[in-house]
């Protein structure tokens, strides 16, 4: 990463969580990976919402992880994921997540055979 | 309508080894940016007082999207590459299936801090020894040796502009994972 990346965020120093009503933590959850998929009730509700929260449900009618909904609307990932959580709490959107194994919090042996199986029919 | 599955595979490694290169010879997708403010809200800040007044920087960090079938989808995660951002590395590796660590030959001791990381998070993980053209300047034992790597550990080399190698060094990992999974440590 250049300088340059680090930088470009100075600008923002304070704004990213005027978005937010400051809040800097979720409501639910949510891994950097997790999936997020508008339902109907979002897409119905899209005129009502504020631009950003209208932004993600119109992105996610296509699932999207919380990293991707950060990168493409060009938003710090802390601030997609605390409006994530509010559309998750108004049901506006759903989250996937992988199945993970109860010790380890790790993809269970079952998902990780997918995934090897996936990965050498590439 | 099903609904598909995320997966999560890291890309560590020392600053400009190859990582971001790596992770844009397998992504379905050209490789996103995201950002994340590092201010101290990992550590427990809910309002935006406390962020005030902070010195704030923020960390990007580049992945990729890979459509493994309709209903699984893998995200590779490059590290970033400085240890002061070792904060969010700890977010990577969450619920993640293991890391990689891709090693230039020429300057091993850039990838000792993430080597360490992994080891001490106990996440599954592999050395992938980053070839160009298949050159080669270290045997890959020596390169255990020298990184002090254990032995359960696989060393495997790859080669980060290939999406074949890269496929194949994804696919030694997933193996890995799962006889972690099988005996966990």
């Amino acid at each position: 990463m250049s300088d340059d990346a680090l930088n470009a965020g100075a600008a923002f120093r304070v704004r990213p969580y005027l978005l937010t009503g400051g809040r800097t933590r979720s409501v639910v959850d949510l891994p950097i990976e997790a999936l997020v998929r508008s339902t109907p009730m979002g897409h119905r509700a899209l005129e009502n919402l504020s631009h950003e929260r209208r932004d993600i449900v119109s992105l996610c009618a296509e699932p999207q992880s919380v990293a991707e909904i950060s990168a493409r609307l060009n938003i710090h990932l802390q601030v997609a994921r605390v409006l994530v959580g509010d559309l998750v709490q108004a049901e506006q959107v759903a989250i996937h997540t992988a199945s993970t194994d109860t010790t380890t919090r790790r993809p269970d042996l079952q998902l990780l055979e997918k995934v090897l199986d996936g990965l050498q029919a590439l | 309508m099903s609904n598909p599955i995320p997966v999560k595979i890291v890309v560590a490694g020392g600053f400009a080894v190859g990582k971001t290169t790596f992770v844009t010879s397998i992504s379905d997708i050209d490789p996103l940016t995201t950002e994340a403010a590092m201010t101290k809200v990992s550590e427990g800040v809910d309002n935006l007082g406390d962020a005030l007044g902070k010195k704030s920087t923020t960390v990007a960090m580049d992945f990729g999207r890979v459509a493994l079938s309709e209903e699984l989808i893998l995200y590779l995660f490059g590290t970033p590459g400085q240890d002061r951002f070792h904060f969010m590395w700890d977010e990577l590796v969450r619920g993640a299936i293991g890391a990689c660590v891709v090693v230039d030959t020429s300057r091993v001791e850039d990838c000792f801090a993430a080597v360490d990381y992994m080891e001490r998070s106990g996440v599954p993980f592999i050395v992938a020894i980053n070839a160009f053209d298949g050159m080669l300047r270290h045997h890959p034992e020596d390169v255990r040796e020298a990184l002090d790597i254990p032995a359960h550990v696989p060393v495997v080399v790859t080669d980060c502009r290939h999406r074949a190698a890269v496929r194949d060094t994804l696919v030694a990992l997933v193996r890995h994972a799962m006889m972690m999974a099988h005996q966990p440590a």
